[in-house]
């Protein structure tokens, strides 16, 4: 991939956020104090009548969201995903869910490329813990530029929406024109011979192991499914019955994710062999992004090896 | 001014606390009938609802944060005119819109679901910052357990409100001294309740929970008090009213026989 932009898809979240509170009374945004981390602070700084900083205390601030949007505001609660989704997992789905509020999730620092920070503020279970909610919509953009549509087109979602996002510059792949549509896998590439779903920063190394591969002859039909919930089941269907197989890759643990999302849909109604590429049942730690990411085998080495694994199994 | 139309009304809402958790055969009757004189105060005096008007954006906001006393507010909402009366023994029946803890999407009337304790004054907060944004005058009351307040989320709510000034946000503490397995002195000391929320910028008001002119004048001045919250700490008597359940914690969760019913009764009506 050539003349790559890269961008932290947090800003992405900060410039959804600001274009929002340009034009509407309704939309506030709530942060416990990581503002900074999670670019609230534009809203802050920007927007302060939008914004409340609620102090270190997540479980207090999703159950504050809860009231404002019980009083007709939409809440945009903000910090890093592995605090949200873990912190205040009762007050989600207790207050939020249960009451069906129009309550949004910005989960920051999704996956293990959050880096030096380690295993402690890495969210990899946040998919998981989220998507088993009742109610509860559940995006994982791909990049800066997803993101900020995302939270824009999450605004009027009747009901609550988590979105998780990562902390470090990861290359743009989509722009402006790029359809973003919640609930529809987005095509990346047409392929045949085996069928990628990827969430996240993972989109772009699908896409460079479609690059990959093509060389050897091997083509690749690679989907960015940033709705995870709801998910877009004809999508996948139509995948496994043409392609025959599929890999699925994501910064998160194995269990519960955009893996298990997808193989809950094959194994109903078009079941073909499956790899993923996820974290495998282990806490991340310190390091640079992109060698913990090469670490733990999230890149398109680690998506072409599945394709490989994958494509024997179908054969 | 005595006010005897409140009186009955409180033996009233006893008398249908104790029938619907009997006919359910399960459900919470030591919290509800601590919480009777409290609710009435709100519901039959201070707050400005409308039964026939539910969903209107003006209203008083009350949140039932110690959910597990659905039985009382149940009995209230039926006797202010939300729904028929006759609904109450279906409590915590398969269908029923009476669920064993409150859910607002199946009964009108309800403000927020809650049950899972220590939330709902974070929840009273955020109805309080829209009042504000919104330039409405309603206020909001949360209604706690002195147990449930060992929930540290209750702590950090009560460091929201008063960082925030929510001089609309008005909490009630059940005082009853006594939770699930214990008293509060036993299982997690809770007092001194009054220095706890005055240290963390609260306006502190103490009350007689089960004289109802005294609990009205707690909340005439919580209303009164401007630039912080007010917290009512209502001394009260678990299971208030029916002498073998008074104090008891085996009561705080068990439904009366119809032995036990009819004996609480005679001593109620």
């Amino acid at each position: 991939m050539k003349d790559v932009k890269y961008i932290p898809q947090r800003d992405g979240y900060g410039l959804g956020l600001l274009e929002l509170c340009k034009t509407r009374e309704d939309i506030l945004v709530l942060d416990a104090d990581v503002a900074a981390s999670t670019r609230t602070n534009w809203i802050r700084d920007q927007y302060p009548d939008h914004f409340y900083n609620l102090g270190i205390s997540e479980q207090d601030m999703v159950g504050t969201a809860a009231g404002l949007a019980l009083g007709g505001m939409i809440p945009y609660v903000s910090t890093y995903g592995v605090f949200l989704s873990g912190r205040a997992f009762d007050q989600m789905r207790t207050t939020v869910c249960y009451n069906n509020l129009k309550v949004r999730f910005g989960g920051a620092h999704a996956g293990i490329s959050v880096g030096p920070d380690g295993a402690t503020h890495q969210a990899l279970e946040d998919i998981a813990l989220a998507r088993v909610l009742p109610k509860m919509m559940v995006i994982a953009p791909c990049d800066s530029e997803e993101t900020r549509k995302a939270v824009i087109a999450a605004a009027d979602i009747d009901g609550p929406v988590y979105f998780r996002f990562g902390r470090e510059a990861v290359p743009v792949v989509t722009d402006e024109s790029t359809p973003f549509e919640i609930g529809k896998a987005r095509l990346v590439c047409e392929g045949a011979d085996c069928a990628v779903f990827a969430c996240g920063a993972m989109v772009y190394e699908a896409m460079c192991a479609a690059e990959e591969l093509a060389k050897e002859g091997i083509s690749l039909r690679v989907f960015d499914l940033h709705t995870i919930k709801p998910i877009d089941q004809e999508a996948i269907l139509t995948a496994a019955k043409e392609c025959g197989c599929i890999v699925t890759a994501e910064e998160h643990q194995t269990a519960g994710g955009l893996y298990s999302a997808v193989a809950e849909v094959i194994v109903k109604g078009q079941p073909v062999p499956m790899e993923n590429v996820s974290v495998r049942d282990t806490f991340g730690q310190s390091g640079p992004p992109e060698a913990l990411m090469n670490a733990y085998d999230l890149n398109a080495k680690g998506i072409v090896a599945a394709v490989r694994k994958v494509l024997e199994r179908k054969a | 001014m005595v006010r005897n139309d409140l009186l009955a009304q409180c033996r009233q809402l006893r008398q249908d606390v104790l029938e619907m958790i009997h006919a359910a055969g399960s459900g919470h009757p030591g919290g509800s009938l601590s919480a009777v004189e409290i609710l009435t105060a709100l519901y039959f005096d201070v707050m400005k609802v409308d039964p026939a008007n539910p969903g209107d954006p003006d209203r008083d906001r009350f949140i039932l944060s110690k959910g597990h006393a659905a039985p009382i507010l149940y009995a209230v909402l039926a006797r202010k005119g939300y729904f028929a009366p006759e609904m109450l023994p279906t409590l915590r029946s398969l269908g029923s819109p009476l669920q064993g803890h409150p859910h607002m999407h199946m009964l009108p009337g309800l403000d927020c679901s809650s049950g899972s304790l220590g939330q709902g004054l974070s929840v009273a907060n955020g109805l309080a910052f829209a009042a504000r944004k919104q330039n409405k005058s309603y206020r909001t009351y949360c209604l706690m357990g002195d147990g449930e307040v060992q929930e540290g989320q209750v702590w950090e709510a009560a460091m929201t409100a008063a960082h925030f000034g929510l001089d609309n946000v008005c909490a009630i503490v059940d005082n009853n001294g006594v939770q699930l397995d214990g008293t509060t002195a036993e299982i997690m000391g809770v007092e001194p309740l009054n220095d706890k929320f005055r240290a963390f910028g609260w306006h502190v008001i103490e009350c007689d929970g089960h004289d109802i002119h005294a609990v009205l004048a707690a909340l005439e001045e919580a209303q009164a008090t401007k630039g912080k919250p007010s917290v009512i700490i209502a001394k009260t008597v678990k299971g208030k009213g029916v002498s073998f359940m008074e104090n008891q914690c085996g009561w705080h969760g068990k439904a009366p026989n119809k032995e036990e019913l009819a004996a609480a009764l005679a001593e109620i009506v």
